[in-house]
């Protein structure tokens, strides 16, 4: 288990980073927490020749909101996402799934920038990030753009970003305060990636859901957005025929491949099952 | 090859050491260091045999590559008992309530717990089990791993501890 031979960057600086990546080999990697990248390098499945650490990069630390958005800097950690008081506040359902990844040891160390950047299906904030509406800071030589999330993710570790783009920031307008949320995360273990998930954020008016989206994570070659079960549950009061279309629209949506988790037929009924439950208990919230 | 004196401090003590950039921090800490306290279990990331504490955070030690931790203050289970040899109040703990039966996680087990009671000192049965769960046993059955963490608590907090059981 020892990975390729690799030169080692800590560049202390994002326009160093992005520097060095412009003149090093194309096949450079840059690495935040490592926490997918260097399993991935010991098996092999990855041989870059340079890696560039953006460990020692304070500008892509902490998180801030900024003119009612959230802005959260790339290298924050799952465990620091955890225990964000100002995350807990305006998007307590990044607390609750950054508390379902792996295991205590990977959340000091994986990054929620790592976990949306990278494009692994089984990664959970990319789906959390659909639901949120939010948007992707990538900077490279050429400047700074934005994509959504909802854009982001073309295949499985195939996403928008271009060679010698880093993704340095991830900002979402914050959530109204009183909002539902939930993430229903079925695994067989700690530690396991998830047989289906489902992020649910709403909003509830008079008793009846006023705006509602949904991500799903890990039932297709990427994270997917759930438009139209999140349509089928608007402009009601959550009950069991609206439950049942969103679940029906968001296995309609879903394509897992069979593995250890389960058949496809499982898998994508699962899909349907975790998103009702997070719709469930995001309307609870919001109605409490 | 791409190797570079690599520099840190390892309980409390200065280091330095020939590595190459691919070199795990567990390899580094075993082979450069004679540190063999922390364990190659799975060296998958699942295990935890292998975890370290590295600037204030418990890590898997396979899952780091030695040149990240340049700079680092690492503490490994060697680190534990004072310097005349007194054990910490895990490592007691541990013994007194049989925490370990064949002891291959008890390394990754104690140096995690500890970084668990840093941050929360009084951490209720569920907090242990969820905080050690990226640590795996396959003797004990986690009860009386349990137990140990909650005897080193009282301890460390100053509460009585009841002798532990015959």
């Amino acid at each position: 288990m020892i990975p390729g031979v690799f030169d080692y960057h800590r560049p202390a600086s994002l326009s160093d980073a992005i520097g060095l990546l412009s003149r090093l080999d194309s096949d450079a990697r840059v690495i935040a927490g490592g926490h997918s990248l260097i399993p991935m390098m010991k098996l092999r499945l990855a041989s870059p020749s340079h890696l560039v650490d953006l460990a020692a990069i304070a500008e892509l630390k902490g998180a801030r909101v900024e003119a009612g958005e959230v802005v959260i800097g790339a290298m924050v950690t799952q465990h620091e996402a955890i225990g964000s008081e100002l995350l807990a506040a305006h998007a307590p359902i990044l607390r609750e799934t950054a508390a379902v990844i792996s295991d205590p040891q990977v959340r000091y160390m994986g990054t929620i920038g790592g976990n949306v950047a990278n494009g692994d299906p089984g990664n959970d904030m990319p789906a959390v990030m659909m639901a949120l509406g939010a948007s992707y800071v990538l900077r490279g030589q050429g400047g700074e753009r934005r994509v959504a999330a909802r854009d982001y993710y073309q295949g499985a570790y195939t996403t928008a970003a271009l060679p010698g783009e880093i993704l340095t920031a991830i900002r979402f307008p914050a959530p109204p305060a009183g909002h539902g949320y939930a993430y229903e995360k079925l695994k067989r273990k700690v530690g396991d990636y998830a047989t289906a998930a489902a992020a649910a954020i709403l909003t509830v008016s008079g008793g009846r859901i006023a705006t509602c989206s949904i991500g799903l994570t890990n039932v297709a070659e990427t994270a997917l957005f759930a438009d139209a079960a999140a349509r089928a549950v608007v402009g009601g009061a959550l009950d069991k025929a609206s439950l049942a279309r969103a679940s029906a629209a968001a296995e309609a949506i879903a394509d897992p491949a069979a593995d250890g988790r389960g058949s496809a037929e499982y898998r994508k009924k699962m899909a349907g099952v975790m998103t009702a439950r997070a719709l469930s208990r995001a309307f609870a919230r919001a109605t409490a | 090859m791409s190797k570079s004196i690599v520099s840190m401090t390892v309980n409390g003590r200065t280091v330095s050491a020939e590595a190459e950039s691919r070199t795990l921090l567990i390899h580094y800490l075993r082979e450069n260091l004679n540190l063999t306290g922390p364990h190659i279990g799975c060296e998958t990331s699942h295990c935890g045999a292998c975890t370290v504490d590295i600037d204030g955070k418990s890590a898997k030690s396979c899952t780091i590559f030695a040149v990240q931790a340049e700079g680092a203050q690492v503490l490994t289970i060697e680190g534990m008992a004072g310097a005349d040899g007194k054990l910490h109040a895990l490592q007691e703990a541990f013994r007194e309530t049989h925490g370990l039966q064949c002891g291959f996680c008890t390394p990754g087990m104690i140096v995690r717990a500890h970084r668990l009671l840093l941050e929360n000192p009084n951490p209720s049965e569920a907090e242990i089990r969820m905080g050690i769960s990226g640590n795996l046993c396959r003797c004990t059955g986690y009860q009386n791993i349990v137990k140990a963490i909650q005897y080193a608590a009282a301890k460390i907090n100053g509460v009585e501890v009841k002798e532990a059981a015959e």
